[in-house]
């Protein structure tokens, strides 16, 4: 027997994060995952961990993760500086909200995917959080350092260590640690503390279901984890079930679904574009992204329901009932939820309608499938 | 009924000429939850250490490769609804093929069960 698919090479030198001890007392399988030691699974598997996290509340350690704070004299100047840099109204962000964007090449291209937060403490007015990939977070930094003005600094907060608490019960559970964290609207942030810890709250993630990211002092963080965890409702959940959740909630994973060959506006993602910026442009690629958002873009990111049981991996030739091909698949799986496979990949534009027979090749067998519309499985956020 | 090993976590379990295969206790530990078994058509002829299979966890798809060369000639049903089952009972419920065996030396280059355990905790 043998995987085919492989992770990252084990002779690279692996970081870990603060909750790596708490991870392995936990049961974990630990696997290279973008430089990190992180944990794949515990000891009850992808599909339960997953089920719990749609039923009750996950916890996941998510402090490989980029964290960095933009700063400078005023929302505006910052603002600006970094809307020359994503396509996402920075400048109208509110206070206390965030907002999800990309980082664009000169050709509209992704570099990486973020996500932003205005600071909610007048006292810090021009400061921006910024959370980045794993994968992606030198590349980034030194790329927003190149463009940045005199008067904006990037910081990395690298003392900061995050973890996701998402499901139905995160609500209930994190509302006996911070006042207010159930009245808080999605993509909304707060500074705040946890039993008394230091903290940064916001309601967002990415699993599709009502949740918060919580990012805390590396030294503290072990603290938040164990009480949270010390909770019924909350299991600690790996980052196998983070995929098979995100791949249900139609989200794209970075170096897989999006990349610097795509663009925000194949991908589906024109609605973090808002409408100012859409007028007005001046983001990398936005006479090609304006043209894509009038005209269509020449293939689109698909969700796509293979019948049967066999799962189409990424890499799957896309092709139309008569053998044409049309695509490829960029994330494929098994989806616990739904019970069945599922997959998402790019078509030519002309294939993308919801309802299109399209056929998989897996190992060299057509599969028949169609294309859907996303999330496979509803959102569930506390709008 | 001998039972043999091979290094990639298959197990045959002989029965005169006909040997059942199947993936071990350890390797179904190490894959996970098993959602998919991809089996040969009835009839198909392996080759000792080529693909007979393809099993699919939640995380990825993996190879089973024949322990022994002959010709496939029943598959397990049951595993097309319960794939689950490769989980709850490797090396019982949860065979893969029964394959008739055309070289019966083959299996004297795999491993006895002790063997196999003493090659699983070296890794």
């Amino acid at each position: 027997m043998s995987e085919v698919d492989v992770a990252t090479p084990a002779t690279e030198l692996l970081k870990r994060t603060p909750l790596y001890d708490m991870h392995v007392r936990l049961g974990a399988r630990i696997v290279p995952f973008a430089g990190y030691e992180m944990p794949v699974q515990y000891k009850d598997g992808i599909i339960a961990e997953h089920t719990h996290t749609r039923t009750a509340a996950g916890l996941f350690d998510v402090s490989h993760m980029g964290q960095a704070f933009l700063t400078g004299p005023d929302h505006e100047t910052v603002a600006r500086a970094l809307e020359a840099l994503v396509p996402a109204d920075i400048v109208n962000l509110a206070p206390g909200r965030q907002r999800y964007s990309q980082l664009l090449n000169e050709d509209g291209g992704i570099l990486d995917d973020l996500m932003i937060t205005r600071s909610a403490d007048p006292d810090e007015d021009g400061v921006l959080m910024l959370v980045v990939n794993a994968s992606r977070k030198n590349e980034d930094y030194a790329h927003i350092e190149a463009r940045l003005p005199a008067n904006v600094r990037l910081l990395r907060a690298e003392n900061r260590a995050l973890i996701a608490l998402q499901g139905p019960q995160a609500a209930a559970v994190l509302s006996k640690h911070v006042q207010g964290a159930a009245d808080m609207p999605f993509m909304s942030a707060m500074t705040t503390t946890f039993n008394g810890i230091d903290c940064h709250v916001s309601r967002s993630g990415y699993t599709g279901e009502d949740g918060y990211e919580i990012s805390v002092n590396a030294k503290r963080i072990i603290a938040v984890a164990e009480r949270l965890i010390d909770h019924a409702e909350v299991k600690p959940i790996g980052l196998g079930a983070r995929d098979s959740l995100r791949l249900e909630a139609g989200l794209c994973l970075y170096g897989h679904d999006i990349d610097e060959t795509t663009t925000p506006t194949e991908a589906k993602l024109n609605w973090s574009i808002q409408k100012r910026r859409r007028e007005e442009g001046g983001f990398p690629g936005a006479a090609k992204i304006q043209g894509e958002l009038a005209g269509g873009a020449p293939r689109a990111r698909v969700g796509i329901l293979p019948e049967g049981r066999a799962p189409a991996r990424e890499g799957t030739e896309i092709q139309t009932p008569d053998g044409t091909p049309i695509g490829k698949v960029t994330s494929g799986g098994f989806g616990p939820t739904l019970n069945g496979p599922l997959a998402m990949g790019y078509v030519n534009a002309r294939f993308a309608e919801p309802g299109t027979p399209v056929v998989l090749i897996v190992r060299g067998k057509p599969l028949v499938a169609k294309v859907v519309s996303m999330p496979f499985v509803p959102h569930r956020y506390h709008r | 009924m001998t039972v043999r090993y091979s290094k990639d976590h298959e197990w045959i379990s002989v029965d005169g000429d006909v040997g059942t295969v199947g993936i071990t206790e350890y390797a179904q530990g190490q894959l996970g939850d098993v959602v998919f078994v991809d089996l040969p058509e009835t009839g198909k002829k392996l080759e000792k250490n080529g693909e007979a299979a393809v099993v699919e966890s939640v995380k990825a798809a993996s190879e089973v490769y024949a322990p022994v060369s002959g010709e496939v000639v029943e598959v397990n049903a049951d595993l097309g609804a319960n794939p689950a089952t490769v989980n709850e009972d490797a090396q019982g419920r949860g065979w893969f093929l029964k394959i008739k065996i055309a070289n019966p030396s083959e299996l004297d280059e795999l491993m006895s069960e002790d063997d196999y355990k003493a090659f699983v905790a070296t890794l």
